[in-house]
């Protein structure tokens, strides 16, 4: 913990953390491998080859995909990067999550953390990209989130597959005195095609598992794939088609309680004092406890039934303290204007001199906007648990979570054990969307299983919970100015966001009394970096200095609201140019080769040179996150006043694909999470709690209001990059761009449902 | 109480006004319906009793007396439903914590509507959310599930 926040105040908020190279850590102990974390845990029989790779004698062969499973595929994507090159099915193979462990950090997470536009693949940036990961190996955190789990293991788990495989054939060889060359592999048989000889890796294993590993293997080339680069079923298909147990909140332990809480809704406000002598006298009620943790304070309700606990809670008499946080949503509306008046901003990338251009610019070329986004919950369909039972000095937490190794820590933290004592059990994820790298589940439920004298107890939130108490995607207002030249083009464009820093709130989340200073890249996401050739050009982002409202990671984190907010502005400028909105975007980005055949590939997809009947509409947006290159285009429809969203074209390239039909599956997803927020969702404070509670004043899309998708995919950038958040950030944008190109109506507000009426 | 699930008669011991979803999962731990938010509102929890489709949040246990079918026991041994088969074939489920309340809410609707118009399926479907965005895959699934039981 003491290493992790010095490293962590030193490079976590990255605009500030230009750390020469691997010199700041060590190279030496960088080069030094984790602990194979299977190695202790071995059943009967098994051997392990490295941290992903398990065998046994009875030719069970497991693989460790040590991501969270949350809906985006990656429990098969990341077992067929190892079976491709181990050769074997993946319906051979047993797939888990694996233990929390160091040996499972997460690179490519950190790497994207540089404060570079995706397309700056100059020195500095690169250089920066490489110390960041570095940095990862030392902070050593097991997360999935950054749309970086398939990138950060694409070398990585084909290389162990790979080892492994030149291991079990090397055993094979001195078995069957032949050399390892000769010798074939497939679905899990070694064959001498000399003498016709066959042995399963099984028969192997443990031979196999004692050698060295071999330093110099080659991985396979593409064209020789039989796994990846084509649609597999997803492994986890059967379960979820039958009900399965497979959730966190399915958990069931010999001897478990179950629990609930229930906290202050004011933000950061404490509990004054509880009354429970009426929720104690309710039937199965055990115990009522309070929370004192630095997520929040209220009450626990321990019972016999969730059900049971669930009434207790409410039965509970508490007085709450007020929060330090504002105590409506307008008070927070000025807080962003003040902030925005102010001078203390930073700005990742400049182009030309905007100040300028600005300065020299005669008023009527200029043209100005002020964009606005909410306060947004995750609401994943599973509500907030986690299980955790203390017996015997050890704790084990079961969780759908998406970075064990935090759980660890805060459990830690509580308990006053030492990492060995701990064991974190990651299950499916009921959606994640950025929710489940919070640590205020876990922690409660460690809380709660400390006053179970040694029994487990199962700890779940009410959707009421989960919906009014963060943390938030942050609310953002943007400021956006543009010059425009004689030729309908930008001369000069600057963007002016204020948001609370995401970062920040994460770090001091996890590790409290930290709290980081310096730039937040992710506040200006999605508008700092996008490849338009505007010749004066600059983002600046302003940290709201926000008390009590705690604001996290939601799906696409700061693209979210800025892809809205500079994409609608982008619209707006080719309108002012009298230009078409997409050949506009084509003239701004001809120096982006993949930016054009996304636009290309739109263009034909979408029809969008095909004129549509009276009352109908496109929009279009762009934008550029996580590395991948996503235009869209949204189609509306006038139904008696109300705009009915027909149909939604998305293309996309993130350079390489390991699994198609996933990949579509993930735009989608990103599609229609954006549309929900963008129709009709918000988060908002009176009398310093939050006014939403459940689905009705919370509302996401319906499939009656669903539109139909394509999806296309490119692969020209030279770089992979990611599928899990991408396809969000343009979708609200061109909805608010069709919505104007159908009748006029410029909606700079989200949820565009203040102004809009939705079918 | 006497309570009848997927064919098996239970004996449970609650109060009257305890959900059905509760007892299903707490008591019995049958695990398939899932609680997403205890109001009606989601369908995570869907059930089929006397052939509707039913939020076993808002369904008092005490006033069911008739089977309750749930997802676990909807396929036949290893034979799964239709309904399922075709959820398989579309690749329907992202984190699939809706989907034991889609699909219990799609066999229903097979059932009294066996083959639905698009404008049946969205008014059918309308009251289960899915926030993985899986509605395109749905629609598609269903559809599936419609022209093989027309062709059986
Ligand atoms: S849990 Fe029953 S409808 Fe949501
Ligand atoms: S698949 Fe995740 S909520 Fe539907």
């Amino acid at each position: 913990m003491g290493r992790l926040a010095t490293i962590t105040r030193r490079t976590f908020l990255v605009g500030a953390a230009v750390v020469a190279g691997g010199a700041a850590f060590g190279y030496y102990k960088y080069q030094q491998p984790y602990a194979n974390p299977l190695e202790g845990d071995l059943a009967e029989g098994e051997s392990t080859f490295n941290p992903y790779v398990k065998i046994g004698t009875d030719d069970t062969i497991t693989v460790i995909a040590p991501r969270a499973e949350m809906g985006q595929g990656v429990y098969t994507t990341l077992a067929a990067l190892v079976a491709e090159e181990l050769d074997v099915t993946l319906d051979q193979i047993t797939i888990e999550h694996g233990p929390s462990s160091p040996a499972y950090f997460n690179e490519a997470g950190f790497r994207d953390g540089a404060p570079f536009a995706a397309f700056d693949r100059g020195f500095v940036a690169d250089a920066v990209r490489s110390t960041l990961g570095v940095a990862s190996k030392f902070l050593a955190i097991q997360m999935t989130g950054g749309s970086s789990s398939t990138i950060d293991a694409y070398d990585k788990m084909r290389h162990a597959g790979a080892v492994a495989r030149e291991m079990l054939k090397a055993a094979a060889a001195e078995k069957l005195g032949v050399p390892a060359a000769s010798l074939k592999t497939e679905a899990g048989q070694i064959t001498d095609p000399a003498s016709g000889k066959v042995l399963t890796y099984g028969e192997v294993a443990l031979d196999a598992a004692r050698r060295d590993p071999p330093s110099d293997v080659t991985l396979r080339d593409r064209s020789k794939w039989k796994i990846l680069g084509r649609s597999q079923p997803r492994r986890d298909m059967p379960a979820k088609v039958t009900g399965a147990p497979v959730f966190g909140i399915d958990v069931d332990l010999p001897d478990m309680l179950y629990a609930t809480v229930r906290m202050n809704p004011q933000p950061g406000g404490g509990m004054t004092r509880f009354d429970d002598s009426q929720a104690k006298s309710m039937r199965g009620v055990k115990k009522v406890i309070a929370i004192d943790s630095p997520y929040g304070k209220g009450i626990a309700v321990i019972a016999d039934n969730t059900w049971r606990a669930f009434q207790a809670a409410q039965a509970v008499e508490i007085e709450w303290a007020d929060g330090p946080g504002p105590r409506s949503s307008d008070d927070v509306s000025t807080l962003l204007d003040e902030t925005l008046a102010t001078d203390d901003f930073f700005s990742l990338r400049t182009i030309g001199d905007p100040d300028v251009a600005f300065a020299d610019a005669p008023r009527e070329k200029i043209v100005e906007a002020v964009y606005d986004a909410p306060f947004l919950s995750h609401a994943p369909l599973e509500p907030m648990n986690a299980t955790a039972r203390v017996k015997d000095g050890v704790l084990d937490i079961w969780a759908p979570n998406q970075v064990p190794t935090v759980m660890k820590m805060v459990g830690g933290r509580i308990t006053g054990f030492e990492d060995a004592q701990i064991n974190v059990h990651t299950t499916f994820l009921g959606g994640g969307f950025g929710r489940r790298l919070e640590p205020d589940f876990s922690d409660y439920a460690v809380r709660i299983a400390m006053e179970t004298d040694g029994r487990p107890v199962k700890v779940t939130w009410t959707r009421e919970e989960d919906v009014s108490h963060g943390p938030y995607r942050p609310i953002a207002r943007g400021r956006y100015r543009a010059v425009m030249d004689d030729n309908g083009l930008p001369k000069a464009l600057v963007g002016s966001v204020a948001s609370p820093s995401v970062i920040a709130g994460m770090v001091s989340r996890i590790m409290p009394g930290i709290t980081p200073a310096g730039p937040d890249n992710t506040l200006v996401h999605g508008a700092f970096d996008q490849p338009y050739g505007i010749p004066n050009y600059r983002i600046d982002g302003y940290k709201l200095p926000l008390k009590g409202i705690e604001v996290a990671s939601w799906r696409s984190v700061g693209n979210s609201y800025n892809g809205f907010m500079h994409e609608s502005f982008i619209d707006e400028l080719a309108h002012a140019g009298g230009k078409d909105p997409l050949s506009f975007r084509r003239e701004l980005m001809k120096d982006y080769p993949a930016a054009l055949a996304v636009l290309d590939k739109l263009e034909e997809i979408s029809g969008w040179n095909t004129p549509l009947p009276e009352g109908k509409a496109r929009g279009m947006a762009f934008t550029l996150s996580f590395g991948t290159w996503v235009g869209e285009v949204v189609q509306v429809a006038d139904v008696d006043g109300s705009v009915r969203i027909e149909k939604v074209w998305c293309v996309a390239d993130p350079g390489q694909v390991i699994d198609p039909k996933n990949f579509e599956a993930q735009m989608m997803s990103g599609i229609i999470f954006g549309l929900s927020a963008g129709i009709n969702q918000k988060i908002t404070f009176a009398d310093g709690a939050v006014e939403q509670s459940n689905f009705h004043d919370f509302d996401a899309m319906r499939m009656s209001q669903c539109p139909q998708i394509d999806v296309a995919i490119l692969e020209n950038s030279d770089h992979m990059s990611g599928a899990g958040e991408p396809g969000l950030p343009p979708v609200m944008p061109a909805l608010a761009n069709a919505i104007f190109a159908l009748n006029g109506k410029r909606v700079r507000r989200m949820p565009l449902n203040e102004e809009i009426d939705f079918v | 109480m006497k309570l009848q699930v997927n064919g098996a008669f239970h004996d449970v011991d609650v109060e009257p006004d305890m959900p059905l979803l509760w007892v299903l999962r707490d008591e019995l731990n049958i695990k398939g319906p899932k609680f997403g938010c205890g109001a009606g509102l989601c369908g995570a929890c869907t059930v089929i009793i006397d052939g509707q489709a039913v939020r076993s949040c808002q369904t008092f246990a005490s006033d069911v007396t008739t089977d309750v079918r749930t997802i676990d026991g909807l396929a036949k041994g290893d034979t799964l439903h239709a309904v399922q088969q075709a959820w398989l074939d579309e690749q329907v489920a992202q984190c699939g914590y809706c989907q034991a309340g889609q699909i219990m809410n799609a066999v229903a609707l097979l059932e009294n509507n066996p083959n639905p118009t698009d404008a049946d399926i969205d008014d059918a479907m309308s009251g289960n959310l899915c926030r993985c965005g899986t509605y395109p895959r749905i629609r598609a699934a269903i559809k599936r599930a419609a022209a093989t039981k027309v062709e059986a």
